[in-house]
């Protein structure tokens, strides 16, 4: 069975890199692997998306709506925004993070702060914890995007493989320890 | 050794395994990453020209020498490089020489939607299409070959979704192709109009003999499944077809798109009930399919605008749309792209924001985002270049009309010399009552900093010669009173330059310079710098919040600057009237 995956936040928030340990775990883990990003924009504090998918044998890059089987928002209403690909019965893991968008900042528009409890109403499997702050205590706020990649794991239910080494292979030594701990934690939250 | 690559990586590793010695760029989404990895080669000279054209010249001046050469570039890049393109096909090679022409349907970020697989047929040059990694890689290799056995430029095409999606690719080993020995052979290498009526005569037989190869070669290949559909598709298109259908259709999977396979698709179609063609954008393998007289289902199904994706396919041919997903009714706000905090390019917008009748023709890069509220500064964007010659149009039309206005055209340090200076000398050869603004942040930014001729390194990360801006200005004609070099951190600087360029009745050239604030450096030197409000001070004029910054907003009916995001640029200090913005870190210059 091919399971689909995506990676939802803004530019700058690591997104990038998460999806690129996680591909690199699946492709050493023997799964056909198929990823897509969009490149551009991005820095300029625009939406930001990986897609990734991987089976047996994987042929679209791209996740259909309604076929995600997690989704990973790295900014709240992110999550919001892309709730329409989640497969029914999927789960979503929602990071407890806001980033005010330009209309929202000069006052064209509004940003609804009560939108987890509006996902909650909607979708059975919701995971909601605040990345930064757990990387924030274990001493470096940019390890959020392995916190969640940690949720994600789990999520998916492949934590059992051995993620510590593909974090070895593909960070500098270093960034190794403090890594395998934000995995680890995100891991302990992203059950559901 | 397996390794999950982007297309653009594959790519790259497909030049080196193949052999290629030359290669150039100009860079270009989706595109840049093609040459940023042939660069990491030592076995490869690699560069980034000024713009596509000189690229392509480049690679085809290395290609005559007898080097297998490569050119990439996004898609309108080779609206820039046509020239060289059409004439190149007439010519041929000495060494293999391919050039990459990467697409973007759905415009992640370009301009225009334009499918330059019409390219193919127009110039009359061969055309391969990926529909992976594994086959980006295995393809340019083909590439290669097919252009030394047929003599012929070969056009690579891909879209977006094959250069930045990852799949597993098998690498194999560099095969060394020694620079072939260059003949001097004026009749094929020298195109005055005697030498090219011969050549079009050949390159007429060489397409006859391109189509033969296109029916037997192993890039297009039957593959079996239910015969009550057959689909012809190639591509990424290719990719989405499979996962809609699986093994319930029978597939003519076409990597070698130019020219197509007449034969090929006869014998397909003959052995299935109803034929499909998936492709995105244009029809382009539908027209021809329909020119042998053949009946398929193409567009009126399957939109020519946008990305294509499996589930449009679904919906178009199987009719299959009751899939069940979440919806939620909140208004969610966008998030458009918007210039960084600390952005160079903000003082000047700011500065240009004051003055209702000044119109902006603006251009493409991190700047066109002066056009975004609050500053809206810019009026037109249409293509490299056009930010300073439109300017010219746009004057003289004023002028002619005796309409009031004064016309600022805005090109980034990569723009000017890509096609700005060209626009630059009409400007001063033609009288034109214009102000050109430079805004040199010291790199191509947009697509991800890259160096150019104004930065004084190479692709290769080797020191060069810094072309400096203001002296080509000077060297075209602008009088030196008519040029101003200005900090666009400092506001005051900028906008007397403003003013003074307003009010002036010649040709004026304002060049702003201060590093992207994203560069590295840049990012070290001024970390720990921010300013912060003083509530006390602060009468929430919001004044602040006009200079556009990110980092600056309200929250709770106070005004707030993020500290993480702010860099200390300190635009909204010299804006506020209440002196109520104060600097905090650490300040030595
Ligand atoms: C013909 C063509 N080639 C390439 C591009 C891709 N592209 C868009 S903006 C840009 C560079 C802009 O650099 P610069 O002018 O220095 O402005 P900055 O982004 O640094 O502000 C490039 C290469 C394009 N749009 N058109």
């Amino acid at each position: 069975m091919t399971k689909s995956l995506l990676f939802v936040g803004v530019g700058g928030q690591g997104i990038i890199l998460a999806s690129k340990i996680l591909t690199e775990g699946l492709v050493k883990f023997g799964y056909d692997v198929k990823m897509s990003e969009v490149h551009g924009m991005a820095q300029r504090g625009g939406s930001v998306t990986t897609q990734v998918r991987f089976g047996e044998k994987v042929y679209s890059p791209l996740i259909g709506e309604g076929e995600a089987d997690v989704i990973v928002a790295f900014e709240k209403i992110e999550a919001a925004r892309w709730i329409n690909y989640l497969k029914k019965g999927g789960i979503l893991v929602i990071n407890d993070y806001e980033i005010y968008p330009q209309p929202v900042l000069i006052g064209q528009e509004t940003y609804p702060h009560d939108i987890i409890e509006k996902i909650k109403e909607k979708v059975e499997n919701v995971v909601v914890f605040n990345a930064a702050e757990v990387a924030e205590r274990l001493g470096n706020i940019k390890t959020q995007n392995i916190v969640l990649l940690g949720a994600l794991i789990k999520a998916l239910g492949i934590e059992s493989l051995d993620w510590e080494s593909v974090i070895r292979e593909n960070l500098p030594e270093k960034m190794h320890d403090i890594n395998i701990k934000a995995l680890k934690e995100g891991m302990n939250l992203g059950a559901v | 050794m397996k390794k999950i690559m982007t297309g653009n990586e594959a790519i790259a590793r497909g030049a080196y395994e193949a052999g290629c010695t030359v290669a150039a760029a100009y860079p270009g989404t989706p595109s840049t990453e093609i040459l940023e990895n042939i660069a990491l080669y030592k076995d490869i000279y690699a560069e980034w020209a000024p713009n596509e054209k000189v690229a392509v010249e480049v690679a085809a001046g290395a290609s005559i020498a007898g080097a297998r050469a490569l050119s990439a570039m996004k898609h309108v890049g080779l609206n820039v490089a046509a020239d060289p393109l059409f004439t190149m096909a007439y010519e041929g090679v000495n060494g293999g020489f391919v050039i990459v022409t990467a697409d973007d349907p759905g415009m992640h970020s370009s301009q225009n939607e334009q499918d330059n697989r019409l390219y193919a047929p127009h110039a009359k040059v061969a055309m391969l299409e990926p529909s992976d990694s594994q086959e980006c890689k295995d393809f340019i290799k083909e590439a290669f070959d097919i252009s030394e056995r047929f003599d012929t430029v070969v056009l690579f095409r891909i879209t977006t979704r094959i250069a930045h999606s990852k799949s597993i690719v098998e690498l194999g080993e560099r095969k060394e192709v020694k620079v072939k020995e260059y003949k001097k052979d004026v009749k094929k290498y020298v195109m005055i109009p005697a030498h090219a009526r011969e050549k079009h005569v050949e390159v007429e037989e060489r397409l006859k003999r391109l189509q033969e190869y296109s029916n037997t070669t192993h890039l297009n290949r039957i593959e079996w499944g239910d015969t009550k559909i057959g689909i012809i598709t190639s591509g990424i298109s290719y990719q989405y077809a499979k996962e809609v259908f699986k093994d319930k259709a029978s597939y003519l999977k076409l990597g070698f798109t130019y020219p197509l396979p007449d034969r090929l698709i006869r014998e397909f179609a003959s052995k299935v009930e109803k034929l499909y063609i998936i492709e995105e954008n244009e029809p382009y393998i539908e027209t021809f399919v329909k020119s042998l007289g053949i009946d398929c289902i193409g567009k009126e199904l399957i939109p020519i605008c946008g990305e294509l994706n499996p589930d449009i396919i679904r919906k178009a041919l199987l009719k299959d749309s009751k899939k069940e997903i979440y919806k939620i009714d909140v208004k969610i706000p966008n998030r458009p792209p918007v210039l960084c905090p600390g952005c160079p390019h903000r003082g000047i917008f700011y500065a240009m924001s004051k003055y209702k009748d000044i119109i902006a023709t603006g251009d493409i890069g991190c700047y066109t985002l002066g056009m975004m509220p609050p500053l809206n500064v810019t009026d037109t964007v249409i293509d490299m270049g056009a930010g300073f010659s439109a300017a010219i149009g746009f004057e003289k039309a004023f002028k002619m009309a005796n309409k009031k206005g004064k016309i600022f055209g805005i090109v980034g340090d990569s723009t000017f010399f890509h096609s700005g200076i060209t626009g630059l000398i009409d400007a001063v050869y033609n009288k034109s009552n214009v102000v050109l603004v430079v805004l040199d942040n010291s790199i191509t930014a947009m697509t991800g900093h890259q160096e150019n001729p104004g930065t004084g390194r190479t692709l290769k990360g080797d020191i060069s010669p810094v072309i400096d801006i203001k002296e080509i200005v000077k060297a075209c004609g602008v009088k030196e009173e008519n040029i101003r070099v200005v900090d666009p951190y400092k506001l005051d600087e900028t906008e007397k330059a403003v003013k003074d360029a307003y009010n002036s009745e010649e040709t004026f050239v304002i060049i702003t310079k201060r590093e992207c604030a994203l560069l590295k450096d840049v990012i070290k030197k001024r970390a720990g710098r921010y300013v912060r409000v003083n509530h006390e001070k602060c009468r929430k004029c919001k004044l602040c919040l006009k200079v556009g910054c990110p980092a600056v907003f309200v929250k709770d009916d106070n005004l707030v600057i993020n500290k993480d995001m702010c860099n200390g640029c300190t635009l909204c200090l010299q804006v506020c009237p209440f002196n109520a913005i104060e600097k905090v870190g650490e300040w030595n210059d």
